[in-house]
């Protein structure tokens, strides 16, 4: 095994707990007592806020990597999209079954009536089949380029969950502003990056 | 309706501390010792002859850690736990004058230690419904609206009731930025509304003085209505023809109405209004017209369009 190898095996574990310790600590204060007066709430609101926090993580690995010029980091890019998948299944759970208790009359009017839930629907539902297709089985059976294009959908789904926040906030909304303007930046990058690529193919030609 | 007559007005029968002594403050031993020191200073500030009201809820009430600790008090930041941690050591309370002018006779100021020994207070256990989908059940001390105003003789003029909050950036941080806020809060009230034995001026909470992050030392308690309505910390109060401009109408009037009267049919456009979650309670329960208060309240908006005027 050599230097590198060791340092995958060491980092990959660590970096799951990392992305644990937020449920730990969920976990830990909600059987104290110590979310407050509004433990639902706050549980809603604690795993939304981490689903969000981790897919924009998730969509800063690449950038990072090159700018930084890690190539090691793309290995992390999966654990952080399927951590967010899972904090975001936790929220929508906690919502479903805390907040509402299963009322699904209300949980419907809710989706159809009220645009926050839908564009955090919306979020969700494009998530979900990006989830699915995450191990390297599906990767095979698709092939890279379809599921490389599938895998775009991220960039609808982020948006969409920053909306969901920006929606949902009352009037000051300084602080879902700053998860979109992240996204916004790391879009940004990435179509730049396409367009010099493109006219790298074109010169080439 | 579940308010109960009370027969006979004995002092003792005022909520017990004992029964607020918080589940959560016994499990969590380093939180009950740090609330001890303000829970003993409150105890030397206790309200002295409250009377037992008619407008007394038989629930059960919250417990006096979840309503001092689990506020909306904008001028003390956005989440709900910081005005327990930023209100007590900002907010001076006393000594606190309340201005009373405009279209009346009498106008002029009165000084609340002066105004609480004067009155003849009451206590009122009222449910507390916030437009965020949550409630309390809440025993307020205090005096009715309407009574005092009259004191100030307003003339036929005064068709509504304008209230303000201090406005001192040193004590309220969050007023410092005007940036979305148009501070110091207001908000207003018809003067039948302003009139109506419900519409209360609370001084005190479970037979203490109110904290700081409950809106001390006086504030406004209009039970059939959103909490937002029932402003805090208030300075003055201005008998007005027109109908004032409120906080929350101001920042976003599709959806904060100038009545914004308790209404489960009418939703909040980010959320239904149907159901509510009483702190404390798992089970969300469905949200009562007027909040239960209809019996009292219901004749002031005959004829209204309760959709239109929310
Ligand atoms: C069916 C899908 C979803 C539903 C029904 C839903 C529902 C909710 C609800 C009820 C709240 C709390 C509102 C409140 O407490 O007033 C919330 C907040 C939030 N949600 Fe979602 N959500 C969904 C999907 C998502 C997704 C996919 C993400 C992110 C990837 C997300 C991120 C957030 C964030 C960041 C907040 C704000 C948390 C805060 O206030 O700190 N949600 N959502």
């Amino acid at each position: 095994m050599g230097a590198e190898d060791r340092r995958r095996h060491f980092l990959r574990p660590v970096v799951h707990l990392l992305c644990l310790l937020p449920l730990l600590w969920l976990a830990v204060q909600g059987t104290l007592g110590g979310l407050g007066a509004n433990p639902i709430e706050a549980a809603v609101r604690f795993l939304g806020d981490w689903a969000l926090r981790l897919l924009v993580v998730a969509l800063a690995v690449t950038p990072l990597r090159k700018l930084a010029g890690l190539p090691e980091l793309a290995r992390y890019r999966r654990m952080a999209g399927l951590w967010a998948f899972a904090y975001a299944s936790l929220h929508v759970s906690a919502y479903v079954v805390l907040d509402q208790f299963f009322d699904w009359a209300t949980i419907g009017h809710e989706i159809i009536k009220h645009k926050f839930i839908t564009a955090g629907m919306a979020a969700y539902t494009l998530l979900v089949p990006l989830a699915v297709t995450s191990t390297e089985g599906m990767l095979r059976r698709l092939g890279g380029r379809r599921w490389r294009r599938l895998h775009r959908l991220v960039y609808l789904a982020g948006p969409l969950a920053a909306l969901h926040y920006v929606w949902m906030v009352k009037a000051d909304i300084r602080q879902p502003l700053v998860y979109a303007a992240l996204l916004v930046a790391m879009l940004a990058y990435r179509a730049v990056s396409a367009l010099r690529q493109k006219e790298a193919a074109i010169q080439s030609r | 309706m579940i308010i109960r007559q009370a027969p006979d007005l004995h002092g003792s029968e005022i909520t017990p501390r004992s029964a607020y002594v918080s589940r959560r403050g016994l499990m969590v031993g380093a939180l009950a010792l740090a609330a001890l020191p303000s829970t003993v200073r409150r105890a030397e500030a206790a309200l002295p002859n409250v009377a037992k009201s008619p407008f007394v809820l038989d629930d059960k009430r919250t417990p006096l850690e979840d309503i001092t600790h689990y506020n909306n008090f904008y001028e003390f930041g956005m989440d709900k736990d910081q005005p327990a941690k930023r209100a007590p050591g900002r907010l001076r309370t006393r000594p606190w004058t309340v201005r009373v002018e405009g279209e009346c006779g009498k106008p002029g100021t009165f000084d609340v230690d002066d105004f609480i020994r004067r009155s003849a207070l009451e206590e009122r256990v009222y449910r507390h419904r916030c437009v965020e989908a949550w409630s309390m059940v809440i025993p307020w001390v205090g005096v009715p609206l309407g009574p005092v105003l009259q004191r100030f003789d307003p003339n036929s003029r005064a068709r509504f009731v304008a209230f303000q909050t201090l406005f001192d950036p040193q004590q309220m941080p969050e007023e410092s930025s005007r940036l979305i806020y148009p501070w110091p809060y207001t908000e207003g009230l018809r003067i039948d509304e302003a009139m109506n034995p419900l519409a209360f001026l609370a001084v005190g909470l479970y037979g203490d003085i109110l904290a700081p992050q409950n809106g001390a030392p006086i504030r406004l308690v209009t039970p059939w209505k959103y909490g937002f309505k029932s402003i805090k910390s208030i300075v003055s109060i201005r008998f007005v023809e027109q109908q004032p401009p409120t906080l929350w109408n101001t920042v976003a009037p599709s959806e904060y109405g100038f009545y914004s009267n308790v209404n489960p049919t009418v939703d909040h456009p980010r959320w239904s209004q149907a159901k509510e979650r009483r702190i404390g309670e798992f089970f969300r329960r469905p949200t009562l017209m007027f909040n239960g208060y209809g019996e009292q309240v219901a004749g002031l908006y005959t004829g209204m369009d309760l959709k239109k005027y929310f």
